[in-house]
């Protein structure tokens, strides 16, 4: 009986009329954990109640306190029928488990309904007594933290890293029990949520029991995943990478030089004078399984794989993507695995799970390619899975690295900045290469062997020196499928996709060579599958890494080099290439020093390869290596790649993007930040169903989406949209009126982030002008050089004597206080001083009125607008500021317009942290005041 | 290929004024988009029409979401939808509530009813303001004019404190509430050469002199100690005040007072004007016109009928005489202090009281 829960509802407001007689509602609340509930009073008559309520006291085990969230809902009393549900919050324990973390949630909560949406707000208080227990055979594992951050955090220095974690629990989705016959819309969406709620904290229970296990405390890059398998069930999944955190707190970091280059600050967690005994890879890539009916069951253990404590790790995994300098030795390239299964009813789920089976063959298969480019870890590991109908891609991918043994024995290194270019050394025998590839000496070192190209899943890592600026680069693709049935239809999409990859391949390749780049990082590769087509997209970002060598140029060879016209056309695309390549350079300020003596000192052949790698596997561990070399040095352009040529050739001035944490070559940002999500779907019609004209089209939305985004943000320029993710799905074809034309649809859910920082040579003159700029509000000067007045300089008087008057008129009652959200790990020009806790949560919206909310995009711009507001609730609550790491893992639509309806599932997760200013940290305390808060908030928009 | 779907959502609620402003006149998306096509943010941007439409489309349905919020302003600071800055939320609602000068002169004085929205479309084809936006603006109207109707205390603070306006803005509803609460008739042909903001100058006026909140203190009219919360204090009129006002008729029925006033009047404007002639005929048709306006306010009726009276009692006349603004101070300044040199007259306050308030008014009316 190890913890007891405390919970007090205080008032509601903004509740919706549910008498229409009186106009009124006669609220009371119900708060409900585990089976055990309590019941306010009716609040008679008010859409403001103000209920004060006692403290409801929960006796809980603390097992349950971690699976289970609590669950308040407002009702609406009604004497002569059943009580209205108003809605439902959801809350999660998680974060008072934690002493370190938040002591208590306290605050105002949208109220939820899967139907209406969010109908008013609720205050409540949770609170959280937890008893010691020493009880080795607990099931329990609180106080093991989570990060969804992908790095060491921030206040956090890793005392060592164990490695990689994974779980995943298995049920059946309520959506397809015979009971949502009978049911309404709002039980089985509840339903659902309730036990996905219930999924990820036993999931988070489990892990966290393997971490203690370990002998660890934390688990940073959590990554937790949903699988939807429609008949078959639900899967949540998770990795992380295991580690015992110790909490430095503000003593570490040298203030003065964080501010305006968060490169820097990542190394600043890990000072080289407080040497972390970083002892990663203890052999911890153990794998068990364990699925669950009933959501009671205990888990099942220690299946496969190498025992809990084997001496040597041989494969360690980490879901990290940025590292201690000096941590990373050398990186061989990006290792990658698909393969393509049948999914079936998971009859006994209490069985030994196919699923967790499926995943360490992929698992093996990763560990057997990262072995081959003589590497021993695979670093900035992630996995996804495609799903349609039955059949399901499950994909892998990391990047293969030698980490440094002597770091991680003796976790210190006396050489406090490790070589800017070690990291680009080829890990792998020079004479025993794994696969054909052009080495030559270093250019910054002039000792070590490089690659001409460096393909990477991680993030740039600190110290290495780069040339000029990176961009955001994009391989798509579609290919058209036979519709089919079963064993053949997987067959058919196992033998596409070594050729999807392929011609992903080179698209990435001709397209880093278009801009003189020969480096990606932050390389993710999904690959969804639909009935009748395939769709793959890479995105990455392209630098100029300094160490490797110049990229060559595009060669255009024609299939049938006869008549003159024809050579005539080659010639003028040629010249087009040659120039876009000068215009690129000049662009992201490509000018790598004139290397006058070409030191090819390899004596492998004039061939040239990236370190891609990797094979596609049908149920077996067929191992498929493609030689995907020319023969020239220079890369190929056949005609039809026309296509490729005219891609991406849109360049808006002052726009940046990438994938990655941070914008290579651009070190001086401002605060000023704004995070979006834009969805987007497109029908298409049964006409253009060709590979070529589907790769067209395709290519045109990615283009479109991030042209509208340029648009949207053009108030910010200069700017950068960081961390740019794309997803791409193909929903399941529907046939709308009968015999007629089938449609298609793909949804581009891009979860992108916009930061803003000051372009050019980032003289200070520069900074000072632009960050006027920013604060328009503040300067009522009409000096922005790069908009039209009309655009946006005349509202700006306005606005500010607005902004004088209005602080002075608000109501007393406190304005809610501002939560900046962002992808990233960190806060550009802040410091997080305290994490909070994981944010996990998970939200169904179902319409039966779809015309009269807007239609798909009326519907679905609300539930986003609402997850917003219902995450930044709870990171308020918790008594943080801003929420980092933030993503939306699953964005999963589904309509029916003839019958009016739509339904959407959207998960996303991040970690809710506390930060403040880097120049007020020593003055302010960790909350900000709502002043502060809101001139930033004020900044980043318009 | 037909986009299906199409959303963008911030953190922070993204807003482009220029839209809103689109949003709030009633144009159509296609209509927008062409307009801001026309305006040049294409070239800008590099954009294409689509991409504008797609955010034409987003602003939109983000504004549509905003408005439940704009209806009761306070609202906006408290909610968790959307992260919208402060300097924001007062722009947003700053334009909301913001209205068409010609538009609210077609409802002036009408009683904020069903059916006088049923007509908002012939009002909309006469102003050229579009029925969308003539009904959000008469939504406004009667919203301010519901919430105020209930809240006692001083009208111009009650509006600013609930609807978050600015204090022109306040003062502009205060106006319009204090119209359609005593139905004052605008309509009249002879009285469309008046602008909104005449009347709302003459509707200051009023209330600060001439209803309950300004008793006591008519000089000061908005010092805190006079607030004792009334209802209505500042929608009607003070009825002793309208009452009393009977007494101000010796002026005109007494013959040696009147010919008194006269003759005080014209011994002080005598070479100070170039209308003194006709002034010296007309004086006393204009001052039997002046205080019988006076005496008949206890009538309802009359008192709707309170500006028609004043340009065809007064100002019509002088207008035909050709005075000019500068006669029309001088008479009415003379006018009224002449009367506290008669020694029978007795309601020196109260004349004052009636006068301050006509001078002024009338001297805003006064003009082509």
């Amino acid at each position: 009986m190890p913890g007891k829960l405390k919970a007090k509802i205080v008032a509601g407001r903004h509740l919706p009329v549910m008498d229409r007689a009186s106009d009124l509602t006669d609220a009371f609340v119900e708060v409900k954990f585990g089976n055990t509930t309590f019941k306010t009073d009716v609040f008679p008559k008010s859409l403001n109640p103000q209920w004060n309520s006692e403290w409801f006291k929960f006796e809980v085990d603390d097992e349950d306190l971690q699976d289970e969230p609590l669950q308040i809902t407002v009702l609406d009393h009604d004497t002569y029928s059943a009580n209205d549900a108003i809605g439902k919050v959801y809350i999660d324990i998680d974060p008072l488990l934690c002493s370190e973390a938040a002591t208590r949630i306290c605050g105002w909560f949208p109220i939820y309904d899967t139907i209406h949406g969010i109908r008013g707000e609720i205050n409540v208080l949770v609170k959280v007594d937890l008893f010691n227990d020493l009880n080795s055979f607990r099931q329990s594992s609180c106080g093991v933290k989570f990060f969804c951050t992908t790095s060491i955090p921030r206040c956090y220095r890793a005392a060592l890293v164990h490695g990689f974690v994974e779980e995943l629990v298995v049920n059946e989705d309520p959506e397809y029990q015979w009971i949502d016959r009978i049911r309404t819309p709002r039980a089985s969406n509840e339903a659902r949520q309730r036990l996905i709620s219930l999924m990820s904290g036993e999931l988070q229970r489990k892990i966290g029991l393997k971490v203690l296990e370990m002998g660890g405390n934390a688990v940073v890059g959590y990554l937790q995943c949903f699988d939807l398998e429609g008949e078959s069930g639900l899967v949540v999944r998770a990795i992380g990478t295991a580690s015992p955190n110790t909490n430095t707190h503000s003593n570490t970091a040298p203030a003065s030089n964080a501010c305006n280059s968060p490169s820097k600050d990542s190394k600043e967690t890990l000072p080289s004078s407080s040497p972390p005994p970083f002892s990663p890879s203890k052999p911890c890539s153990r794998q068990s399984s364990s699925s669950d009916t009933d959501l009671s069951l205990t888990p099942k253990m220690g299946k496969t794989s190498p025992p809990p404590h084997a001496p040597h790790p041989e494969f360690p995994f980490f879901t990290l993507t940025c590292f201690p300098p000096g941590f990373l030795v050398h990186v061989g390239g990006v290792v990658s695995a698909r393969s393509v299964k049948l999914l079936d009813r998971i009859h006994n789920p209490d069985e030994p799970e196919t699923r967790d089976a499926w995943w360490e063959e992929i698992r093996q298969e990763i560990k057997s390619h990262a072995k081959a480019l003589g590497c021993h870890a695979v670093v900035g590991y992630s996995e996804s899975t495609s799903i349609c109908e039955e059949v399901c891609i499950l994909s892998a991918s990391g990047t293969a690295a030698m980490l440094n043994p002597r770091f991680m024995r003796e976790g210190c290194l006396d050489d406090a900045s490790p070589p800017s270019c070690g990291f680009c050394h080829i890990p792998y025998d020079e004479f025993n290469m794994p696969f054909p590839a052009q080495l030559t000496y270093c250019y910054r070192c002039r000792r070590q062997k490089v690659p001409d190209v460096l393909f990477t899943t991680i993030d740039l890592p600190a110290e290495a020196a780069v040339t000029g600026k990176g961009c955001l680069i994009q391989a798509r693709l579609c290919r058209t499928k036979k519709k089919a049935q079963g064993e053949v239809n997987a067959t058919a999409i196992s033998n596409l996709l070594p050729f999807m990859e392929y011609e992903l391949h080179t698209q990435l390749m001709n397209k880093l060579k278009l801009r003189s780049m020969n480096a990606l990082f932050g390389l993710r590769i999904q690959i969804s599958v639909g009935e009748n087509m395939l769709l793959g997209l890479a995105s990455a970002t392209g630098v100029y890494l300094s160490a490797l060598p110049a990229p060559g140029g595009i060669q255009v060879a024609g299939k049938t080099p006869s008549d003159l016209n024809y050579d005539q056309h080659i010639a003028t695309m040629q010249k087009r290439i040659n120039d876009t390549i000068t215009k690129n350079k000049e662009l992201y300020n490509i000018h790598p020093p004139e290397s006058t003596e070409e030191l090819v000192g390899s004596p492998i052949p004039d061939r040239q390869r990236s370190r891609l790698f990797r094979s596609t596997s049908e149920s077996s561990d067929e191992l498929l290596e493609l030689d995907l070399s020319h023969g020239k040095k220079d890369a190929f352009v056949l005609e039809r790649g026309s296509v490729t040529m005219s891609i991406n050739m849109f360049v808006s001035s002052g726009f940046y993007s990438c994938n990655t944490e941070v914008m290579p070559g651009i070190y001086n940002w401002t605060s000023g930040l704004q995070m979006f999500t834009s969805v987007r779907v497109y029908r298409l019609s049964n006409a253009n169903l060709t590979n070529q004209g589907l790769n067209k089209i395709f290519t045109e939305l990615c283009e479109n989406l991030l042209k509208s985004l340029y648009f949207k943000l053009r108030s910010m320029i200069p700017c950068c949209l960081c961390h740019v993710n794309f997803t791409v799905a193909v929903p399941e074809e529907e046939l709308i009126q009968m015999g007629a034309v089938r449609l298609n649809c793909v949804c581009v859910c891009g979860c992108v982030f916009v930061c803003l920082f000051v372009s050019g040579s980032g003289e200070n003159e520069d900074q000072l002008q632009f960050s006027m700029e920013l604060c328009a509000d503040s300067t009522p000067s009409n000096n922005q050089p790069t908009s039209k007045p009309s655009e946006r300089c005349s509202p700006l008087p306005e606005g500010r004597s607005r902004s004088l008057r209005s602080t002075r008129s608000m109501p007393c009652g406190a304005p809610v206080a501002v939560v900046k959200m962002t992808p990233l790990s960190f806060l550009p020009g802040t410091r997080i001083v305290k994490y909070l806790g994981i944010i996990n949560m998970f939200f169904i919206r179902e319409t039966t009125s779809l015309r009269e909310e807007g239609g798909v995009s009326g519907f679905l711009h609300c539930f986003i607008a609402e997850v917003f507001a219902m995450v930044r609730a709870h990171v308020a609550a918790l008594g943080g500021n801003a929420v980092v790491s933030y993503s939306m893992k699953e964005c999963v639509f589904m309509e029916n317009p003839n019958k009016n309806q739509a339904q959407c599932l959207i998960n996303v997760s991040g970690d809710a942290v506390i930060f403040v200013r880097e120049s007020e940290q020593e003055a302010t305390p960790p909350l900000m005041s709502s002043g502060q808060i809101s001139s930033t908030g004020a900044d980043g928009t318009t | 290929m037909s986009v299906e779907l199409d959303v963008f959502v911030g953190n922070t609620t993204i807003m482009d004024e220029e839209v809103y402003q689109f949003w709030l006149d009633g144009y159509t998306v296609n209509d927008a988009v062409k307009v801001r096509m026309e305006g040049g943010v294409l070239e800008e941007c590099e954009a294409s029409a689509e991409v504008l439409h797609s955010d034409t489309m987003d602003q939109y349905r983000t504004f549509q979401m905003c408005e439940r919020l704009l209806h009761s302003p306070a609202k906006l600071a408290n909610q968790l939808l959307f992260q919208i800055p402060p300097h924001r939320q007062a722009m947003l609602i700053e334009r909301y509530y913001a209205f068409d000068g010609v538009f609210v002169r077609e409802v002036l004085g009408k009683k904020l009813s069903k059916g006088t929205k049923k007509d908002l479309d012939d009002v909309s084809a006469k102003t050229g303001v579009t029925l969308k936006s003539c009904r959000r603006q008469f939504d406004n109207f009667k919203r301010v004019f519901k919430v105020v109707e209930e809240l006692k205390g001083p009208l111009v603070e009650n509006i600013r404190q609930h609807f978050l306006l600015s204090d022109q803005l306040a003062r502009n509803y205060a106006a319009i509430v204090f119209f359609a609460n005593n139905r004052f008739e605008t309509g009249k042909k002879k009285l469309h050469y008046l602008t909104f903001q005449d009347f709302a100058f003459c509707a200051g006026q009023l209330i600060s002199y001439w209803t309950v909140g300004a008793v006591g203190d008519n000089l000061s009219p908005q010092s805190p100690d006079v607030y004792n919360m009334v209802e209505d204090m500042d929608v009607d009129l003070e009825k002793q005040f309208l009452q009393d006002l009977k007494e101000l008729k010796i002026l005109i029925t007494d013959k040696d007072l009147l010919d008194q006033h006269k003759s005080l009047v014209c011994t002080a404007l005598r070479g100070k004007t170039k209308v003194f002639n006709e002034m010296e005929t007309n004086f006393k048709n204009l001052s039997r016109g002046l205080v019988n306006i006076a005496v008949k306010l206890t009538n309802t009726k009359d008192v709707r009928d309170f500006f028609i009276d004043l340009v065809e009692k007064f100002i019509e006349p002088c207008r035909s005489d050709k005075w000019t603004a500068g006669d029309m101070r001088l008479f009415l300044t003379h006018y009224t202090n002449s009367a506290h040199i008669l020694d029978t007259f007795k309601h020196q306050v109260l004349w004052d009281r009636y006068m301050g308030v006509i001078k002024s008014c009338i001297l805003k009316m006064y003009h082509d």
